[in-house]
């Protein structure tokens, strides 16, 4: 299927747990409520419409300061800002985001029968955001997930082993979120046996 | 007659790494033992995290490429390839055609660096040292080329948005046959000593097996998964650059085992090379710029500035910076630039050929840097702090076949000269993420080979 029919497709299927679609660069988009994720994740798998069985990726994005940055380079010792060259304009804007929750869930399928790509995001936000996980349906999500909970803080509701992944144990926040500091130290550890 | 004894026997956990010759001092492997045999396993990751999408969130687009070297660093011409389709990819922007050759031609040389530096190491680790000695020596000889290219053997930064760096140097073709030549001569060596090799086929033959549907249900893709049957190449399924006009077969095993992987490697190697000599004879030479709607050559007499003839004087790019500083502009007034391909800028001739030719993504070429204000100032426009390229906002993910499997990149733009997210799809993540699975039921000796032919490399694993 083409991009346009798979979001099409879905869209038709789930009119209450698809927020919207998009086709983005040739890139078809979803965008589903928390919710309905499981239940369309389970038909993209089974369905002999879709039978994406790959999850290719899964990771997550924080919205927090999107589109906050001035417009303006600035150099710090003089003041003096300088407007920075215009933006490459492309045959089709991106029409945006479906909400306005501060984190995304990003996960790509890959379908090895019929060779179409789909990427389905879940918008998340809230105090301790979580989403359902998937690991019952792909084993690959298992760490996937461990890595999203590990960089963002993002509870996957019912993983088996939901701990972190690439950071040690002791680590304070969670470092791909917008609002911990790209310099911040945190103490030495020594090996926990 | 005197009762025997019963003797107890219980699980018992060891840890392999992660200062273990074996686990590359990176990965921690606590695994549960009966008698020999593993029954349980626990892999730990993150030793070599140095926070790569945290990082790529600082800089400016350009300033990524360094990074994305030091993902996989067996092959990170690749990385380079793969980071630069996602980017142009959101922009909107196609590459020329001899560019896209050369990005091949370099994707395909490292992906035959990153198979013999797997198959040696793995068969190092059985004890065959010959074998990794010999395939150290073939990728010499494909260093060297790399080297030729970008100037560095590892480090390469090589491509750029819209382009790469510089044109391949002269007499490229001659010296990347005879490498391949040489390359060819050093796997027929290993195959004879391997292939049919006792000790080797018996450690290697049914350890570490994973089914096809198991392999895609886990995510693992690449020889990996080809080992266990399912014919799956990104270069194929999802064709990108001119992968589609140049032939090639993707190998596959049946058993899903080590010593099947082991042949799929051995066999892509070969493939590979048949991907870099037909790319070498089809290479458009001379100054080559597609439009990127219609994908026709654009006509050169009507670009501004107009083609230079080629019996103008040439003068090296430093010499041409000094006069420029000084304000001597009469004295590089038509002149073309002599830059070494190995160092950053191209001259005139050499921007047609691999860059893209819009103004906000690739430099301008050295004659206009050093010889005219608006060079100077466009120049300027895509170096300086708070300048750049500038993509829109928007998302775009690219794939490419990797060496280890599907290497894919997210790139989230707000509209601002650094990006908002970069988000690598390392292809072993998933096959680490297996690895327990692999182990389990084996010996405590099969994990050697198992976790050689993951192909582990901690630079993409752990980021």
């Amino acid at each position: 299927m083409n991009p346009a029919s798979l979001c099409k497709t879905l869209a038709d299927r789930f009119p209450q747990g698809v927020l919207g679609t998009h086709t983005f660069r040739g890139d078809a988009t979803v965008t589903v409520r928390p919710e309905a994720m499981l239940e369309i994740a389970r038909v993209l798998r089974d369905d002999p419409e879709f039978r994406m069985n790959f999850l290719m990726d899964l990771t997550a994005v924080d919205y927090l300061a999107f589109g906050k940055k001035p417009a303006t380079g600035a150099f710090s010792n003089t003041g003096v800002a300088v407007r920075p060259p215009a933006e490459i304009g492309g045959k089709e804007a991106w029409p945006g985001r479906a909400t306005g929750d501060r984190f995304e869930v990003v996960i790509h399928f890959f379908s090895l029968p019929l060779k179409h790509r789909l990427r389905i995001k879940v918008p998340v936000g809230g105090e301790s955001p979580a989403v359902p996980s998937l690991t019952a349906l792909w084993l690959a999500a298992d760490w996937f997930e461990r890595e999203v909970w590990d960089m963002y803080g993002i509870r996957f509701a019912n993983h088996p082993n939901l701990k972190r992944l690439l950071m040690y144990d002791g680590f304070m926040g969670h470092p791909l979120r917008k609002d911990y500091p790209v310099n911040k130290r945190q103490p030495l550890v020594g090996p926990v046996n | 007659m005197p009762e025997t004894p019963t003797l107890d026997t219980k699980e018992m956990l060891i840890n392999v790494g992660p200062s273990h010759p074996a686990m590359h001092g990176i990965i921690r492997i606590v695994a549960r033992l009966d008698g020999e045999v593993i029954r349980g396993a626990e892999v730990e990751i993150g030793y070599l995290h140095r926070g790569f999408e945290k990082m790529s969130e600082t800089v400016s687009y350009n300033g990524v490429m360094p990074y994305t070297d030091r993902l996989n660093y067996v092959s990170p011409l690749i990385n380079n390839v793969g980071y630069c389709l996602a980017v142009e990819k959101l922009i909107g922007l196609t590459a020329p055609e001899r560019c896209q050759y050369i990005r091949v031609i370099m994707s395909e040389i490292s992906r035959i660096t990153d198979h013999l530096t797997c198959v040696g190491a793995s068969a190092m680790e059985l004890g065959a040292f010959t074998v990794f000695l010999y395939m150290i020596k073939a990728r010499e000889y494909l260093w060297e080329m790399v080297e030729a290219v970008t100037g560095a053997r590892l480090t390469v930064s090589y491509c750029r948005i819209g382009g790469v760096k510089g044109d391949l140097p002269a007499g490229f073709e001659a010296q990347c046959r005879k490498a391949l030549t040489e390359t060819r001569a050093v796997l027929k060596e290993v195959d004879k000593l391997l292939s049919r090799n006792r000790i080797f086929v018996d450690r290697m033959k049914e350890t570490g097996r994973i089914s096809g549907e198991e392999a895609i249900a886990w995510g693992i893709t690449g020889p990996f998964l080809r080992g266990s049957g399912v014919a799956y190449d990104v270069r194929k399924a999802n064709p990108y650059l001119v992968y589609d006009r140049l032939e090639f077969e993707i190998p596959v095993g049946r058993h899903g085992d080590n010593l099947d992987r082991y042949y799929v490697r051995m066999a892509e190697m070969e493939q590979s090379m048949r991907i870099v000599e037909q790319a070498l004879a089809k290479i458009p030479g001379g100054p080559v710029l597609v439009e990127p709607e219609s994908g026709k050559p654009v006509d050169l007499e009507k670009m501004t500035p107009p083609a230079k003839p080629e019996s103008l004087p040439v003068m090296p790019a430093a010499v041409m910076v000094d006069k420029g500083k000084r304000g001597r502009i009469h004295e590089i007034r038509d002149r073309l630039a002599q830059v070494d391909p190995t160092l950053g800028g191209y001259d005139a001739a050499t921007e047609r050929q691999v860059a893209a030719g819009e103004k906000r993504v690739s430099l301008p070429p050295k004659e206009d840097t050093y010889g005219n204000i608006e060079g100077l100032m466009n120049h300027f426009k895509l170096v300086m702090f708070g300048h750049g390229v500038r993509p829109p906002q928007g998302e775009a993910y690219f794939p490419v076949e990797g060496a280890n499997g599907e290497l894919g990149f997210y790139v989230v733009s707000d509209g601002s000269e650094n990006p908002y997210r970069v988000r690598v799809r390392p292809p072993c993540f998933t096959i680490m993420g297996a690895l327990p699975k692999l182990l389990i039921g084996d010996m405590m000796a099969d994990l050697v080979p198992t976790f050689g032919s993951v192909n582990m490399i901690g630079g993409e694993l752990d980021r």
